[in-house]
């Protein structure tokens, strides 16, 4: 198992490599350097002079790849690629264009943001394979036909309506709510009980749908016609043995959920004015901040390369088959 | 009126794209079993519907992507043989033109839907001489009435006719359905209009009847108010909402085929090359994708988009036009939408290719000699084309849902092209009003609910009709 969890840490390293040299490339090579810090400066006042003191204050002003003024191993790590990209995996992220440091930032926000995010997840895996057993159990009839129809119908309407509206409705109208905000400790929980549900609703549709699909392949196998045999409730079957069965498709579409997650948390932390990374990814954005995205972009991967291991991991949790090693 | 006709870079895309459909769609009819498959689609009254609001949403888009520069008016006291022919600098669709009043006619700012008075207060000079607070008519919207005269006697009078002027429409359009039918069938035409009306043909054409029926009730209701009435309302700066809805129609449609139709190239190549050579290649392709496929795709979208922009800003000479500029970015973005989405569709192709590499023609074909090149064009690309079908229809819906949570974040479309995103961010702020500015948000949900549940459920039949693994 350690040795599994190693090797897959090991995997990771040429795959996060990849990730740097495509950003660095995406955020250098496209454009240099200068015009960044002309349209950074603004037109009028980017005279070459205030570029390169744009540069220079920001350590811009190396070359890309190979420093030919540096003297042996400088030559090679007194570049933009080492400075600005490389050391992304010592977690150093530099500087905002505010002048805070980044990875400080960062770890200040990452627990509001694993705040929302995982009770919104655990809780929308558990509505939707509750919605789709139940479907399952009522199969063929007219209940299934219009569960999976509202499915359709709910999956098809825009997240920012379940936002826009479910803020609206419970805060402004109801006033169960406070609209917006954040706070730390037990109050936490006042503030974020209304983003969770509407993250839990706004994923109900596609979830339902996919999960009960899923069970209704396991619901034909062989297994599931002996439980039903040997005397056991339809309830009991789905509940007992065909969800335990369905494991192993769940958590593998589990794999596919996870990078809507952050998806969903940008747009909910940005409403709800969560301070966490995905409202400091839409500032950024907003700001034109190349740096922090530049920083989101790396620490996004890493998570979610740490997300999928720790699938793989679950797999022999839920199924005694599965061995890694 | 002469004009002079103005072809974007998109709309060069959207025609290489009905051809590219036309093609398809030819020769899927020669060939028996795609035939069969797009039979069991047609068979289904829900996939035939959505395929008739698709068609709408799609006339609707296609009469946008007809551009154009009309002619200025000749200017004063020029002989109209030295004057040069100039046109104007804003470039004008065929759907604009159509929708002339609705462009034109431009409140101050909010108006609810059929309102006549503004929905802002504003200070005015009374004949007295005093000044009062009051909410000022509308320049336009229900501008006909009389001080006085209540607005329901005249809309119900104006919507008097159209429920007669559809019916007859949607008759016209049964007798042809019915006169088409009824010859390739081979049966009596009044027989085929009956079995039309009571649902017993094999595709099923009452659905299609019935949303024609509504559509053409609700474009008749249009030419009939839309005059008259801001029949959705004026937004923020008194823009007609209807006319923003529909012009959103395209963008949403843009995006959603053309982000496919761009990285459908790459996307079948690396899969199917992958999957069939192995080795270093399989190798090399699959690191990149799982490169891409590590970024979640909002970031990788949001720095793609960021550097463009910063291109296009220090870049102002390769625009003439606010429009070329605004479109570049359009298509910009979806090319970027395509980057980040290739990867899932090729690792599927990549996986099916493994497979069919193994079968049995697959074999015989190397035995006999065929080239690489021959047997991924004839063997293999064929037989991995209902994934590819699959995957486009499903993906077209979640594309256009991803446009509007984009142009929020700001990394969308350009601020000048109307679209449900910008409508949405346009209005966000104005829930908190009160009284609540609603109809913009609504018409924009409401219009983006109707294209993807339609698309939703058209790719389902889709998928269903399909994929093999589905039929039993």
């Amino acid at each position: 198992m350690l040795a599994y969890i190693v090797r897959r840490l090991l995997y990771a390293v040429p795959i996060l490599l990849g990730v740097n040299l495509f950003t660095f490339v995406l955020f250098f090579g496209v454009n240099s350097p200068d015009d960044v810090a002309r349209m950074q400066l603004g037109a009028k006042y980017a005279s070459s002079d205030a570029i390169q003191r744009w540069k220079a204050e920001r350590g811009y002003d190396k070359p890309m790849f190979y420093n030919p003024a540096g003297e042996g191993v400088r030559k090679l790590s007194d570049t933009l690629f080492v400075d600005k990209s490389l050391s992304m995996f010592a977690l150093n992220f530099g500087q905002a264009n505010d002048g805070h440091d980044i990875a400080l930032e960062i770890r200040g926000r990452i627990g509001p943001s694993f705040a929302v995010a995982l009770p919104t997840f655990v809780l929308s895996l558990f509505a939707a394979v509750t919605l789709a057993l139940l479907l399952v159990f009522f199969r063929a009839t007219k209940l299934d036909f219009w569960g999976v129809a509202l499915c359709v119908v709910m999956m098809s309407i825009s997240s920012m309506f379940y936002i826009i509206g479910g803020q609206w409705l419970v805060s402004k109208v109801w006033a169960l709510a406070p609209v917006s905000g954040y706070a730390g400790g037990l109050d936490m929980a006042r503030f974020l009980w209304l983003p969770v549900l509407i993250g839990v609703v706004a994923g109900l549709g596609s979830g339902a749908r996919w999960y009960r699909t899923i069970f209704l392949e396991e619901i034909s196998r062989d297994y599931v016609r002996t439980a039903r045999a040997k005397g056991l409730s339809e309830l009991a079957t789905l509940f007992r043995h065909v969800l335990k069965n369905a494991m192993i498709p769940i958590l593998t579409g589990v794999v596919v959920v996870i990078p809507a997650l952050f998806f969903g948390s940008l747009l909910m932390e940005s409403f709800f004015a969560i301070p966490g990374l995905g409202s400091y990814t839409i500032e950024a954005i907003r700001g034109q901040d190349f740096g922090v995205v530049r920083a989101m972009v790396f620490i996004g991967s890493v998570l979610y390369i740490i997300a999928l291991i720790l699938t793989d991991i679950s797999y022999t949790l839920v199924d005694p088959r599965v061995r890694l090693g | 009126m002469s004009f002079q006709p103005v072809l974007l870079f998109t709309d060069l895309l959207v025609f290489i794209l009905i051809v590219c459909t036309v093609l398809f769609a030819s020769q899927a009819r020669r060939h028996a079993p795609s035939r069969e498959a797009w039979r069991r689609v047609g068979r289904q009254p829900a996939a035939m519907a959505s395929a008739a609001i698709l068609s709408i949403f799609v006339v609707i888009g296609f009469m946008d992507s007809l551009h154009f520069r009309p002619q200025l008016p000749p200017g004063q006291g020029e002989s109209a043989e030295v004057q040069k022919v100039a046109y104007s600098s804003e470039v004008l669709s065929l759907l604009d033109a159509l929708l002339t009043p609705l462009r034109t006619q431009q409140e101050k700012t909010y108006s609810a839907p059929f309102a006549r008075e503004s929905f802002q207060r504003e200070t005015v000079e009374q004949a007295d001489g005093g000044q009062a607070r009051i909410y000022p008519r509308l320049k336009y919207g229900a501008s006909h009435l009389e001080e006085g005269e209540s607005r329901l006697p005249d809309i119900v009078r104006r919507l008097a006719w159209t429920p007669l002027q559809s019916l007859i429409a949607t008759g016209a359009l049964l007798c042809l359905l019915a006169v088409g039918v009824a010859r390739s069938r081979g049966i009596e035409l009044a027989v085929t209009v009956r079995h039309i009306l009571t649902g017993r043909t094999e595709l099923a054409w009452r659905p299609v009847l019935a949303v024609i029926f509504l559509a053409a009730l609700l474009l008749a209701a249009g030419v009939a108010l839309v005059p008259h009435y801001h029949v959705l309302g004026t937004d923020k700066v008194g823009q007609d909402v209807l006319y923003l809805s529909l012009k959103s129609v395209r963008t949403g449609l843009v995006i959603g085929t053309l982000t496919t139709l761009i990285m459908l190239p790459f996307a079948v190549a690396l899969g199917i090359v992958a999957g069939y050579l192995g080795g270093w290649v399989d190798d090399a392709i699959q690191y990149l994708y799982t490169v891409l496929n590590s970024i979640p795709s909002v970031l990788l979208i949001a720095a793609s988009v960021l550097m463009m922009q910063v291109m296009i800003d220090t870049h102002p000479q390769w625009f003439d036009t606010a429009a070329e500029r605004a479109d570049a970015r359009l298509l910009a973005l979806c090319a970027i939408l395509g980057m980040t989405s290739w990867t899932g569709l090729c690792r599927l192709l990549r996986g099916e290719t493994l497979k069919l590499r193994e079968l049995d023609y697959v074999q015989a074909a190397r035995a006999f000699g065929a080239s690489t090149a021959q047997i991924l064009r004839r063997h293999i690309l064929p037989n991995v084309m209902h994934i590819v079908l699959i995957s486009v229809a499903l993906d077209f819906s979640s594309l256009v849902l991803a446009e509007a949570v984009l142009s929020y974040v700001g990394i969308g479309v350009d601020p000048s092209t109307v679209s449900f995103g910008s409508m949405i961010n346009a209005a966000r702020a104005e829930l908190a009003r009160e009284p609540v500015v609603w109809w913009s948000l609504a018409s924009a949900f409401g219009f983006m609910l109707a294209l993807v549940l339609a698309a939703n459920l058209f790719a389902d039949a889709v998928r269903d009709a399909f994929d093999p693994r589905r039929q039993i």
